[in-house]
């Protein structure tokens, strides 16, 4: 990424800050309802590239955590506590839960993993829609109220949005600083060669339960956002197929970039709402553009970014030799 | 007892139709390290294709054998040529991933293009009862188990006693010295997609007359294949066998023993006891761990 210059990356990032900001002020209940989606659907996403992008570990149950915060934040809201102290508790739990589902990690790897995790996913949909003294069952929770912040209340769409938009700054700021610091390269570590990281002192096993245990934290607190959002939360959206497409988000937009999480996010929830003119066939249109993306490049959207420039990269860099070659035979 | 002895029955019933999934399944990751997540849509569709045949007014008996020659045009030739293929050399997450895709595509298209509702579907079997040592038995169960036998007794003669099965054999686990002693690899691993298309537009045929034709039907199905491969062990098709017949009975005897409720967390619970004491599976030969 170094050939774009940094002043013109800032700019087009407070470009699109200040496009998130400003445009959606005449959008309607319903697009501003997708925005909100989108901006929840991110910071799961973004969890799950961090277990998954970043330290390698291949996690199918993302949906479950997005669920265990939906519910926390559902049930604690209903009863009268403000929202913020819901996510707390979501995230602390997803922690909690995400830490233990990462001892499995410890023993297995790769497609085993993969379903473990998957096996975890189906359990939790089942606690969710079984437990009915504590979520309601299949009758879900309702009139799940939306918090005032700083006094403001946030009922309406646009500010409900802006609620959402902020939480996804700071988690988005956080994930930031979190992969540059030592942790981040650590988890890095663990992905590229886990042997070398262990002999070069890394605490790999603590790490790898620290990769899941933010990632699913992550997840808690997409789904204590998600729970206000819909006003109403059943155990239908958290079963398996949800944490199918938030991996499927995080691979299609590019797992272990930065942007990645964003672009998936986008692509699984704005192109069905932008392909609804083509009515049944939408999501026959998205899994063929799914498949044929990952034919064409399975680093996802941004692995073609990434490729394009080191390609441009390497082209400068012989051009440039060449020169030096040719001045070089001049001299002489 | 007489209520143990009809859950067992419906038990090894189901159980055969996951094993024959789940066989077709392993098969499929020994030859290509495909880990097929459409492998319950591709149960779900090749019902859809013979009752497509016999609404254009094809008998039973040969919208069958159409359907069967579709799947494994569709599901066998196509699936391997245009997705496997060209992922294959990416490494298993994307191609797994893009199954995942296959998967929403082939439930999509047949809501879209065939029907949303649950179809009923013809019996190869006649319905009714026999009387087995006093006890009633259904004729369907009985079927459903001697053709799910006779095909995995098939399938296993094929691999272990004739020279195109070693020749398999040897293609998937060893591809290298398999080409160089003259095996042709490419060949071996297109007929593990056929046959992988074979079994599951059998298994089609024994089980969507008892759950209707629904285009919804695989997530369940694949599921219980996925969880039947993983246990018993996920290189090796016997071991898809056993862990396909013990998954059925656990289902059944969960369902009266356990709870209806929680029916299906009692195989998953046992899914992840297997993966963490035993993640070879319980007849799987131990794989190479990466770390």
């Amino acid at each position: 990424m170094t050939s774009f210059a940094k002043p013109l990356k800032i700019a087009l990032g407070l470009i699109v800050i200040a496009g998130l900001i400003v445009v959606p002020m005449n959008f309607n209940r319903y697009g501003l309802f997708i925005l909100s989606q989108w901006a929840v659907m991110t910071i799961a996403a973004m969890g799950l590239n961090l277990t998954l992008g970043y330290a390698g570990q291949v996690s199918l149950a993302q949906g479950a955590f997005v669920g265990i915060g939906a519910y926390a934040a559902a049930i604690m809201t209903t009863h009268g506590w403000p929202l913020p102290a819901a996510i707390v508790v979501a995230i602390v739990l997803s922690f909690a839960v995400g830490w233990v589902l990462g001892y499995p990690a410890l023993r297995v790897q790769h497609h085993y993993l993969a379903f473990v995790t998957l096996a975890f996913s189906t359990l939790a949909f089942l606690v969710f829609r079984n437990e009915s003294w504590l979520t309601g069952g299949i009758y879900g929770i309702s009139n799940i109220p939306r918090p005032h912040i700083f006094g403001f209340a946030t009922n309406k769409p646009l500010p409900f949005y802006y609620v959402c938009l902020g939480s996804l700054a700071i988690v988005s700021a956080a994930v930031w600083w979190l992969i540059r610091s030592p942790w981040g390269r650590a988890f890095m570590a663990l992905r590229e060669n886990p042997l070398r990281a262990q002999s070069l002192g890394i605490d790999t096993r603590r790490y790898t339960l620290m990769a899941f245990a933010i990632g699913s934290a992550l997840g808690g607190i997409a789904g204590a956002l998600y729970a206000p959002l819909t006003q109403y939360i059943d155990p239908v959206p958290f079963n398996l197929s949800l944490s199918l497409d938030l991996l499927m988000m995080v691979i299609v937009g590019g797992a272990g970039f930065y942007f990645g999480p964003f672009l998936g996010a986008m692509i699984a929830v704005l192109l069905p709402e932008w392909l609804r003119f083509t009515e049944g066939y939408y999501l026959m249109i998205y899994a063929v553009a799914v498949m044929l993306l990952l034919i064409w490049s399975p680093t996802g959207i941004l692995g073609i970014l990434d490729r394009y420039l080191a390609e441009r990269r390497t082209k400068a860099a012989s051009a440039l030799r060449a020169v030096a070659k040719s001045r070089l035979e001049t001299v002489q | 007892m007489s209520n143990l002895f009809d859950l067992l029955v419906a038990g090894l019933a189901t159980g055969a139709i996951y094993a024959l999934v789940a066989v077709g399944f392993t098969l499929l990751w020994q030859t290509s390290q495909t880990i097929n997540f459409a492998q319950g849509e591709f149960v779900m569709l090749p019902a859809f294709l013979m009752l497509a045949a016999m609404h254009a007014g094809a008998p039973f008996w040969l919208a069958i054998i159409l359907g069967i020659l579709l799947s494994m045009i569709l599901l066998g030739l196509a699936f391997k040529l245009l997705l496997v293929d060209p992922m294959m050399r990416h490494g298993v997450l994307p191609l797994a991933i893009a199954t995942m895709a296959l998967a929403i595509g082939l439930k999509e298209a047949v809501k879209q293009f065939f029907s949303a509702e649950a179809s009923p579907f013809p019996s190869i079997v006649p319905t009714g009862d026999i009387s087995i040592l006093g006890h009633a038995v259904s004729l369907q169960s009985i079927g459903v188990l001697v053709v799910a036998i006779l095909a995995v007794f098939g399938l296993t003669t094929l691999l272990n006693r004739t020279s195109l099965g070693h020749q398999m054999q040897a293609a998937a686990q060893n591809p290298t010295v398999a080409r160089i002693i003259g095996v042709p690899v490419e060949r071996m691993i297109l007929l593990t997609f056929l046959i992988n298309a074979f079994l599951v537009a059998l298994a089609s045929l024994l089980i969507t007359p008892i759950y209707l034709a629904k285009f919804s039907s695989g997530e369940v199905l694949g599921q219980a294949a996925f969880i039947a491969a993983i246990v018993g062990g996920f290189n090796q098709v016997r071991g898809a066998i056993a862990g396909g017949l013990l998954i059925g009975v656990l289902d059944n005897l969960a369902a009266s023993y356990v709870s209806t409720q929680y029916r299906a967390a009692v195989p998953l619970i046992f899914l992840i006891v297997v993966i963490l004491f035993r993640p070879q599976g319980l007849l799987g030969r131990a794989e190479e761990r990466t770390v």
